[in-house]
């Protein structure tokens, strides 16, 4: 266990290392590369930005100053904002609880309906129901989340007045009743693709244990029906979904700055377009690495998660 | 045993080829599919020509007329231009978009992964761990921080969307060619003394040309879905030249008084996209021989 938990965080560290190095190369994009801070700055003058590349390191080899700047990321310098000179990640943070809330939220609902919908499309499979939860499965993919999120406004808050149409809390408010109420739309609308991915790969889990000998044991044994496939069937055919989690996090990360901005929700991916219109270049970057060292963690955590559930799971 | 299909192999490629065709439109979805796309491709390249009105005449007498109203069958937006011609416009550019896009990034994706696939090692592990690296950003923000450096035009978002979705298929030509390098056929060239360039690419690559239809399929669907959301956010096809997504990209303000704004391009986009989905699950489908 503690081979594979070394193993699994020196996989980690080595892709980390490769996403800073991409990350790096996105950052030398931005206009100006890293002296985009100071270029749009007014009445910036090209003496005072040579002497300023000067005094940044500029005119040293790109890996120096590459290493130097990884170096800075590592001990938690990442640069400030040059909308209000907060540190980066003081800026990040708190945003971050938000984002974090509608993406609970949304990996709740997709888990639970997900969840029913696979394992009745796979004990059932073949039938009407089987049939059309793979063509919906299949247009949900297809609908742009923030088109589902226009809709679902229209509909739910212009047309029947049910729920809010936007932000995390009514102003002057801000109870648990009030964040609940204004979360449940967006985490519908985010948790419109996982639920379509999920109900897939459960229902091809559950066939797949369904299938197996230990599954009939018990049938022959004279286990009832519905104990064989909560405590027989589910418990096994969850387990590949942890990694699954993991793996889908990139896009629940993507889908969640989609819906927050669709939705006015305060959360990083609203922060991440509010950055890019004021030119903000340091959080934009910040947030792209940040949501990138998510997507490891949570892919590490993950892996290890099952690796401890199911013994079988061995480093690649 | 696994058997692939073989594309290259002509004395039975028509036979080959005709059984996909069959198993494929058996497929009611992927004919379904098929329809959609044909509805939208005529749509977009024939219907200009029926209406009467340009895309970029601007009659402000005329906004916000709602569909079936003064001879705009999907009605007109704030600045009073017929939303159907540029719907039609747009759908030509989203789809050439998504097109072009798809085309790059198979490339790249093919190349990387029957160089990593074919080479294994080092080389195989540093490519395939660079693969795993572009996948842990969530591309949205990739493409949103790459479009908002760069100055956005057509061709750049074009190139920024297949720079950002080429991994899949990289992954999944990786694991294929892997399981092809030491067949038989693969020693045999190796003896005769092929280059490794020719092996790769003329021997194994016809070989797991299934995979790759598939894949590339997606990846227009996936292409046209991203571009509606950077476009919708403001990052990609700038107007006036309208694309799918940022036609949708005012809708939002006017939800209250002109829905269609919102309703008629996101359905367009829902179209081509599940249309492209549809077919690459039916050629999916079809193409694996090891299903009967």
């Amino acid at each position: 266990m503690i081979a594979f938990i070394l193993g699994r965080l020196w996989q980690s560290l080595i892709l980390l290392v490769l996403v800073s190095i991409i990350g790096y190369c996105v950052l030398n994009l931005a206009p100006g590369g890293p002296l985009s801070q100071y270029s749009l700055m007014p009445g910036m003058t090209k003496e005072a930005l040579d002497r300023i590349a000067e005094q940044m390191g500029l005119n040293r080899p790109l890996y120096v100053q590459y290493v130097d700047w990884a170096w800075k990321l590592v001990q938690g310098d990442w640069g400030k904002s040059f909308r209000d000179g907060r540190p980066v990640l003081s800026v990040i943070s708190s945003v971050l609880p938000a984002t974090l809330l509608l993406m609970v939220g949304s990996t709740i609902i997709s888990v639970l309906i997900g969840t029913v919908i696979g394992v009745y499309s796979a004990v059932r499979s073949g039938s009407v129901f089987d049939y059309v939860a793979t063509v919906l499965a299949m247009v949900a993919l297809s609908v742009p989340t923030f088109w589902f999120g226009l809709i679902s406004i229209y509909v739910f808050s212009v047309k029947l007045g049910w729920l809010p149409a936007g932000n995390m809390m009514t102003p002057g408010d801000g109870s648990v009743w009030d964040v609940t109420v204004h979360l449940i739309m967006p985490s519908i609308v985010l948790a419109l693709v996982n639920v379509a991915i999920w109900s897939r790969y459960m229902r091809s889990s559950t066939l797949e244990v369904l299938g197996q000998d230990f599954i009939r044991t018990a049938r022959a044994k004279g286990v009832r029906p519905r104990r064989i496939l909560v405590k027989h069937v589910m418990g096994n055919a969850l387990l590949p979904m942890i990694a699954l989690a993991g793996m889908q996090l990139p896009a629940l990360i993507g889908g969640a700055l989609v819906t927050e901005t669709v939705f006015t929700w305060p959360g990083m991916g609203r922060l991440f377009l509010d950055s890019l219109g004021y030119n903000d270049y340091p959080v934009v970057m910040g947030i792209l690495m940040f949501s990138a060292i998510l997507v490891l963690l949570g892919s590490l955590l993950a892996d290890i998660i099952s690796a401890m559930i199911d013994p079988r799971i061995q480093l690649n | 045993m696994s058997t692939t299909t073989t594309f290259s192999n002509n004395n039975s490629g028509s036979w080959r080829q005709s059984r996909v065709l069959r198993q494929f439109l058996r497929n009611k979805l992927a004919v379904i599919g098929m329809l959609m796309l044909l509805i939208l491709l005529a749509a977009c390249f024939i219907g200009p020509h029926l209406i009467a009105y340009d895309e970029l005449h601007i009659d402000l007498r005329a906004r916000f007329a709602p569909p079936l109203t003064g001879g705009h069958i999907f009605g007109t937006d704030p600045l009073g231009r017929d939303l159907a011609a540029r719907l039609f416009h747009a759908g030509q550019i989203s789809l050439f978009v998504g097109f072009c896009a798809m085309i790059i990034s198979t490339v790249i994706g093919t190349t990387i992964g029957v160089v990593a696939g074919y080479y294994g090692r080092w080389v195989g592990a540093v490519l395939m761990r660079i693969t795993d690296a572009f996948l842990s950003f969530p591309s949205v923000f990739l493409l949103l921080a790459l479009a908002a450096f760069i100055k956005p035009s057509p061709v750049m978002i074009t190139l920024i969307i297949a720079v950002t979705s080429w991994m899949e298929l990289a992954r999944i030509i990786e694991a294929e060619i892997k399981s092809l390098r030491d067949r038989e056929f693969i020693q045999a060239a190796r003896m005769l003394g092929l280059r490794g360039r020719w092996i790769m690419f003329r021997e194994l690559l016809p070989n797991a040309m299934g995979p790759v239809i598939v894949a590339a399929t997606l990846t227009i669907a996936r292409a046209i879905l991203l571009e509606a959301y950077i476009s919708f956010l403001g990052y990609g096809i700038q107007p006036p030249l309208p694309s799918l997504g940022n036609m949708l990209n005012g809708a939002q303000q006017y939800l209250t008084s002109a829905p269609w704004l919102a309703i008629v391009p996101g359905i367009a986009i829902t179209m081509a996209v599940t249309g492209f989905n549809f077919i690459g699950d039916g050629l999916r489908d079809a193409l694996d021989t090891r299903k009967g």
